[in-house]
């Protein structure tokens, strides 16, 4: 009895019609594309972009120069040299002299994020940059420091939005 | 209107130049090519555009929408892309074949619109034959693709090569069968006759022309001309030939810049051959569907670019047949149905019962 079923199936290409039904009924359904450059699609609070290196209020850096984030790196994008110097209050302290980060082969995992214990590295919601060389996607500690101070305001509010969940 | 034309070709010329008179066929002929080609390879060219935009709808994307408004300059931005590529000729390939088989294959795609009648009397070449001529033009389609796979001098394109040939070939067959069908209906070989008699008969004496067709009496023929149709011109769901997850792009692999244009004109300019020919055999050509509008061109486009629809829409819907399946379908299935068939049409065409008198 199945197979004869079966064979009306086939025969009358009952199978095929509901497969165009389907495909013939989202052809008049709304299209969920993106259009890019001119629409976004919204970004959560922990998007992992670009990179940045923040600072407390008084301005000095937060790094301390642990490289926990260096140890942690499973890209081994991150390179870190440090220093002793005399900080923004005054007292000697720990501080990196190079920070590199090679977006060539970072990964976005932010395991880096997670490790600093000073919240000093953030990723950030950016994602549209770009190098025309290799050279361009090495950023090194200014860079990071730069990005930092222009998004503090973002970072910071991520932060927070984040912080219940921490 | 032949003797228009004529009037003022001569005119263009003056009348004592002696060469006008003996020379007119030859320009006449020309003039009704391109009359026919032109359209054609415009269609040919936006189709690839419609193909995009209706399976990313199907997919409920937009497909193109930036060259130009609503992306149609996308076939133009393509073609000028195309043409400006290098034609790679691979160092050991034959080369004079390897020109040649692209060429092969685009031609009987456009040779053959010479009989696709269009109106009453409105066809280039109002052969008997007809019939004839489009089974024996689209069959030399194969040598395009045998001759660039076998020229290419690479094992991947002869194996596609191989394998379209081998589809398209078992195909022919169950085609050429369907037709034995519609020619048995018909009693004739003339396309233009084969159009004529299907606006004859019983629901078309009631206004209701398209169920005279021959598509409702000869259903099981019709489908299986319309699938071997999609199946010889190797579009989804039997493009084994190139398909894009297993073999790549089969006998064309080894071809670039206008070189593969050519494939790819082929293979859409097939498409619209293959619907035109659904159209005439059996969808009543340029014939209404209702006896209240009248008959016209405009009724062949109409349903050449329903089935051309239809194309598409398969293709968005079907996952691809295995090889040995499309042998299976061709020869197990669609032969044995045709033979069948005949048998059945013979009958019934003796009995009193017949409704092709």
């Amino acid at each position: 009895m199945r197979a004869m079923i079966n064979f009306v199936k086939s025969l009358f290409l009952l199978e095929l019609f509901k497969g165009m039904a389907l495909t013939g009924r989202y052809f008049f359904a709304r299209k969920i594309t993106v259009q890019y450059p001119e629409e976004k699609t919204p970004q959560g609070f922990r998007f992992r972009g670009l990179h940045a290196l923040r600072r407390y209020p008084n301005g000095e850096e937060r790094c301390i120069s642990c490289k926990l984030c260096e140890a942690v790196c499973p890209a081994l994008a991150i390179t870190i040299e440090g220093t002793e110097r005399t900080d923004a209050n005054g007292q000697t302290s720990r501080r990196t002299s190079r920070y590199d980060i090679d977006l060539t082969k970072c990964i976005f995992c932010g395991f880096c994020e997670e490790a600093c214990p000073v919240d000093a590295i953030v990723e950030t919601h950016i994602f549209e940059y770009h190098g025309e060389t290799r050279g361009d996607l090495l950023y090194t500690k200014q860079m990071l420091l730069a990005n930092g101070d222009r998004y503090e305001s973002i970072i910071a509010k991520n932060r927070a939005l984040d912080a219940p969940y921490r | 209107m032949e003797a228009q034309f004529l009037q003022f070709f001569q005119s263009l010329l003056g009348a004592q130049w002696p060469l006008a008179e003996p020379l007119w066929p030859l320009v006449w002929a020309i003039l009704q090519i391109v009359a026919i080609l032109a359209p054609v390879v415009a269609a040919v060219a936006y189709l690839p555009y419609f193909e995009r935009k209706v399976i990313a709808y199907m997919h409920v994307r937009i497909g193109p929408n930036r060259v130009g408004p609503a992306g149609l300059l996308q076939p133009i931005a393509d073609a000028l892309k195309l043409v400006f590529k290098e034609v790679i000729i691979p160092t050991k390939a034959s080369k004079g074949l390897y020109i040649l088989g692209p060429i092969m294959g685009l031609a009987p795609a456009l040779v053959a619109w010479a009989v696709i009648p269009f109106d009453t009397g409105l066809v280039m070449a109002n052969i008997d034959a007809g019939v004839l001529y489009l089974l024996a033009i689209s069959s030399l389609g194969v040598y395009g693709i045998i001759i660039s796979g076998w020229a290419s001098n690479s094992k991947y394109a002869f194996l596609g090569a191989m394998r379209a040939t081998a589809q398209m070939v078992s195909y022919e067959i169950s085609m050429g069968m369907a037709l034995i069908v519609v020619l048995m209906v018909s009693n004739s070989l003339n396309l233009s006759a084969i159009v004529a008699g299907q606006g004859r008969g019983m629901f078309a004496d009631m206004g209701l022309g398209f169920l005279s067709w021959n598509w409702l009496p000869l259903l099981p023929m019709f489908m299986v001309f319309l699938i071997s149709g999609v199946a010889e011109t190797n579009r989804a769901p039997f493009d084994v030939v190139e398909g894009e997850s297993e073999i790549v792009a089969g006998h064309m692999v080894e071809y670039s810049g206008m070189a593969f244009a050519l494939f790819f004109l082929a293979e859409y300019a097939n498409m619209i051959l293959v619907s035109a020919a659904v159209s005439t055999f059996f969808l009543g050509g340029w014939l209404s569907p209702v006896g209240f509008l009248p008959d016209s061109i405009w009724w062949l486009i109409a349903k050449i670019s329903v089935i051309l629809f239809l194309f598409l829409w398969f293709r968005a819907s079907f996952p691809r047949y295995r090889y040995d399946q499309i042998m299976r379908l061709g020869w197990k299935v669609f032969l044995p149905l045709c033979f069948v068939w005949i048998v059945v049409v013979g009958t019934w065409m003796m009995t009193p019962l017949s409704i092709w008198k």
